[in-house]
């Protein structure tokens, strides 16, 4: 590997980096993982970590239908079983969908705005250190004291101090916030991106749709986690400081906990199946080999529901008793967010219509979730009816709702997004039979497991318990439930063996397997780490697809080009691409922490300390090394170095005034970047 | 602060434009004041939701001294005024005047910190913690918080005084300035709606 062996360049006067600590110059093993700041690395490792919170998520899950099987079922301890149905949902929002929705926007979103990779690449590594720290600081609980068992909504004042006494409640609340830390960072980053780093031509209405419910679900990340963190934030002085926040006898309003908590909560709902929307307005459009039906009004409508999105969260404390005039706005802000749903719905039936669909894997799953996405949101639109939400509230039928838009909605999405874009990550194809088993399975275990929920709902069967008597008439409903959720963990084991079998004896997946539109698959597979030899410039929406048809005088398709050929070919060293230079830094800064956590959860100031200065020291080397070293004069001879940045404040300087006129449109009259601007040399080629 | 840091020595991502003309460093800068008025909006309903709601014990409005937080207002104000003389020095290419300039903002805000101090340890003595009522926890929760966010500022100003005085920060690199200068006004609008909250609004 080509590197540099130059020590950072402006980090000597300020603070000496131990030997071993020296910038990494290795990208393979180990250490190359663990100092990665390659955006399609990160988007790996997220859509890893996240797949084993899955698997923990789901087994949590399996427990509880054990546990509810039977009447008077025997598994868990009330106690335990309050744990476990707190850690699944948390698991499953904090660290399953929410994670896996990011390592598709890590990956995915450069890649399709034309980009080397990120704004900010080590605050991206730095994000998803967060994650997989603040995910394993949640589940240390399971070793120290119990885990979190207050719900993934965590009611004050039945969170506070008096009624949750030890430490699971802390750990809920610590962990939240340093996920929350992770995630808000990787929004602004992901904005700044999808804005700001869009190849020449790539004007915001050509992006790919993905990218643009990326851009949206991350605005609503930007703004819905700082909510929470300040709900949680409160209940730590409540719990650790002694104030009345949640106190009703001291003054304080429980009404409060649950204002702060949905005004995160509901925007949250659409962070999590945003990205699967975007996912299936992907894959549609290239196995119904059809644009995709009102590309701009799928776009708008994404956007309204982000708007939207903060009008509506009342609906979630409809029993509280806020009125008629609180609970009658709701309602009809409720009603009206079916608007621009009910829109994308009928948008993926017309991208359907008239095409000839190719029933690949990624595409049953697309239309697994129209129909999965659509029970749930009518299920979901009852709840705008007051009287009737009076009578779902806290029942099953609310669990049989989420589960549709969760798992029937984002999970169904997100496995498509796995299938269509396994070639383009891992350059091989999962195996498309074992896929449709995989999603069949799945498809039946699904609806047996949370259709029988909404009859158990109906009949008064409440949530949260743990067991319930003979008696009820609800036996018969939660024996095919538990059976149903086997048959999901058949079909993930499915899914498992399949890309265990595709790792071990799979064949290489072609260049542009499924004959795409989008830009992405105009670099081979897998990706290499530059993205693209040359920075494409766009000229149309889907500029891949019109690059591969044109139509004749007769208005009738014609193939002009074979994807496979307009594949960008790899670079060769005489390309000198240069990347940002890997870091230790974020993730010394994200080990910080997790150990201020654990001081304030036991009261130990001291080891708070040592993680605030674990955290600076962090810090403060991430921010005196260059983001990129400059190339070896060795290996780059005929290189310029990289520029010192007086080129950006002139360029900044400029760009205000072009700004104005360009609105972003125009690219900015970017250049299209010969290979090997301004980055360090880090030869990837063919490896 | 964790997204400044960096950004005064990311510039070599940046040195071709960007799609829109801003830098990335900038609208990140921007980015992170939009997330962070939700965080301060969060609060400042918090407080205004528990002014009258404390059931035993003083209450700021009983124990403030108007005038002289009125005073360290002011000079906080001010800092606003030296942080904008240290941006436009260093557009001039003006070094010194920077450093002069940078120093002043952030001995401003030393002072508005020290006159927090002083006003949080007089309540103290007088019966007001954080734990007596409602109405006292949503205070300093509020204005804590506040506080830190100044505190960071202060850190980062120096860390700039510190940086031009070893001749990082030339004329071309303006815009750090001007980044940690959106961060200082930001901070200081803020205190403006919260000394209203707090001390005007009866």
């Amino acid at each position: 590997m080509a590197a540099t062996a130059t020590p950072a360049l402006e980090a000597g006067p300020l603070i000496r980096i131990p030997r071993f600590m020296k910038r990494p110059k290795n990208t393979d093993g180990l250490v190359g993982w663990l100092t990665t700041i390659d955006h399609k690395r990160i988007g790996i490792l997220y859509g890893v970590t996240a797949f084993i919170f899955f698997l923990v998520g789901g087994i949590e899950a399996l427990l509880i239908r054990l546990q509810l099987a039977t009447p008077n079922g025997k598994i868990l301890t009330a106690q335990v079983y309050n744990q476990v149905f707190t850690m699944h949902g948390t698991t499953m929002v904090f660290l399953v969908i929410m994670p896996m929705s990011a390592a598709f926007f890590n990956y995915l979103v450069p890649l399709q705005i034309g980009a080397r990779d990120v704004a900010f690449p080590r605050l991206n590594a730095f994000s998803y250190w967060m994650f997989l720290l603040g995910g394993l600081f949640l589940y240390s609980s399971m070793l120290l004291g119990g885990m979190p068992n207050g719900g993934w909504f965590g009611y004050a004042p039945n969170t506070s101090i008096t009624y949750s006494p030890g430490h699971n409640i802390d750990f809920w609340v610590f962990g939240i916030l340093l996920l929350g830390i992770g995630s808000t960072a990787s929004a602004a980053n992901l904005i700044v991106t999808t804005i700001n780093m869009r190849a020449p031509g790539m004007r915001l209405l050509r992006m790919p749709i993905f990218s643009w419910m990326s851009l949206v679900a991350n605005f609503l990340l930007l703004f819905a986690l700082p909510v929470i963190t300040i709900a949680l934030f409160l209940l730590m002085f409540d719990r650790q400081w002694g104030t009345h926040f949640f106190d009703p006898l001291a003054g304080g309003d429980p009404v409060l906990w649950q204002q702060l908590f949905w005004i995160f909560g509901h925007p949250e709902v659409y962070i999590l199946i945003l990205p699967a929307m975007g996912i299936v307005s992907e894959i549609m459009p290239v196995f119904a080999r059809k644009p995709l039906f009102g590309y701009p009004v799928m776009v708008f409508s994404g956007i309204a529901i982000g708007f939207m999105g903060w009008g509506v969260w009342v609906h979630h404390m409809f029993a509280v008793g806020l009125g008629p005039v609180a609970t009658a706005a709701f309602s009809v802000s409720t009603m009206l967010i079916a608007v621009p749903t009910g829109v994308k719905i009928f948008n993926w039936l017309g991208t359907m219509w008239g095409g000839s669909l190719r029933f690949k894997t990624p595409m049953l799953f697309a239309i697994g979730f129209v129909v999965m996405f659509t029970i749930g949101g009518l299920s979901g639109v009852t709840h705008a009816l007051v009287p009737a939400d009076r009578q779902q509230t806290d029942t099953y039928y609310i669990v049989a709702h989420f589960h549709y838009v969760l798992f029937g909605g984002s999970i169904l999405g997100l496995f498509g997004g796995i299938y269509y874009w396994y070639p383009k990550i891992f350059g091989r194809q999962l195996n498309d039979t074992l896929g449709k088993w995989h999603f069949w399975v799945m498809l039946t275990g699904f609806n047996l497991t949370f259709g029988p929920f909404h009859i158990l709902g109906l009949q008064g069967m409440p949530r949260r318990i743990y067991t319930y008597a003979s008696n009820m008439g609800w036996n018969v409903l939660n024996m095919i439930s538990t059976i149903g959720a086997f048959i999901i963990a058949l079909g993930v084991l499915i899914f498992m063996y399949n890309v265990w079998q595709t790792h071990r004896a799979g064949v290489a997946a072609a260049d542009d397997p499924w004959d795409a539109r989008t830009l992405e698959w105009i670099t081979p597979n897998p990706t290499p780490a530059y993205n693209y030899l040359e920075v494409p410039v766009v000229t149309h929406q889907d500029d891949f697809w019109h690059q591969k048809y044109t139509e004749d005088e007769t208005g009738r398709l014609v193939r002009v080009a074979d994807g496979a050929t307009l594949v960008q070919r790899r670079a060769t060293p005489e390309d000198h691409i240069h990347l940002p230079s890997p870091s230790y830094w974020p993730l010394v800064a994200a080990f910080g922490a997790p150990i201020i956590a654990y001081g304030q959860v036991y009261k130990m100031y001291a080891i708070s300390a040592v993680g605030v200065l674990v955290l600076l020291t962090g810090l403060y080397a991430w921010a005196v090394e260059p983001s990129t070293e400059p190339p070896d004069p060795e290996d780059e001879v005929h290189e310029a170095p990289a520029l010192p940045s007086g080129t950006a404040a002139a360029a900044e300087l400029a760009g205000v005034a072009g700004a104005v006129g360009s609105g972003g449109a125009s690219g900015g009259g970017e250049p299209a970047l010969p290979a090997g601007e301004a980055f360090t040399p880090a030869e990837d080629a063919d490896d | 602060m964790a997204d400044t840091l960096p950004a005064a020595h990311a510039h070599a991502d940046a040195h071709h434009a960007t799609s829109t003309g801003i830098s990335n460093e900038k609208m990140a800068m921007w980015a992170f004041l939009a997330s962070d008025c939700l965080l301060f909006g969060a609060l400042i309903s918090t407080y205004i939701l528990y002014r009258h709601k404390a059931v035993a014990g003083p209450t700021p409005h009983s124990l403030y001294d108007i005038p002289f937080t009125s005073v360290s207002s002011f000079v906080l104000l001010m800092s606003s005024l030296s942080m904008a003389l240290a941006v436009a020095a260093i557009q001039r290419g003006d070094e010194r005047r920077l450093r002069v300039w940078l120093s002043t903002t952030a001995l401003l805000g030393s002072v508005f910190i020290g006159g927090q101090i002083y006003e949080f340890t007089s309540f103290i003595r007088r019966g007001m913690t954080i734990k007596t009522n409602v109405t006292s926890g949503a205070f300093f929760v509020l204005t804590g918080f506040h506080g830190v966010h100044v505190t960071l500022g202060i850190l980062m100003l120096l860390s700039l005084v510190s940086l031009s005085i070893r001749g990082k920060i030339p004329q071309a690199k303006a815009e750090v300035v001007e980044i940690a200068g959106l961060y200082w006004h930001f901070v200081d609008i803020v205190w403006i709606i919260i000394f209203t909250v707090i001390y005007l609004i009866p």
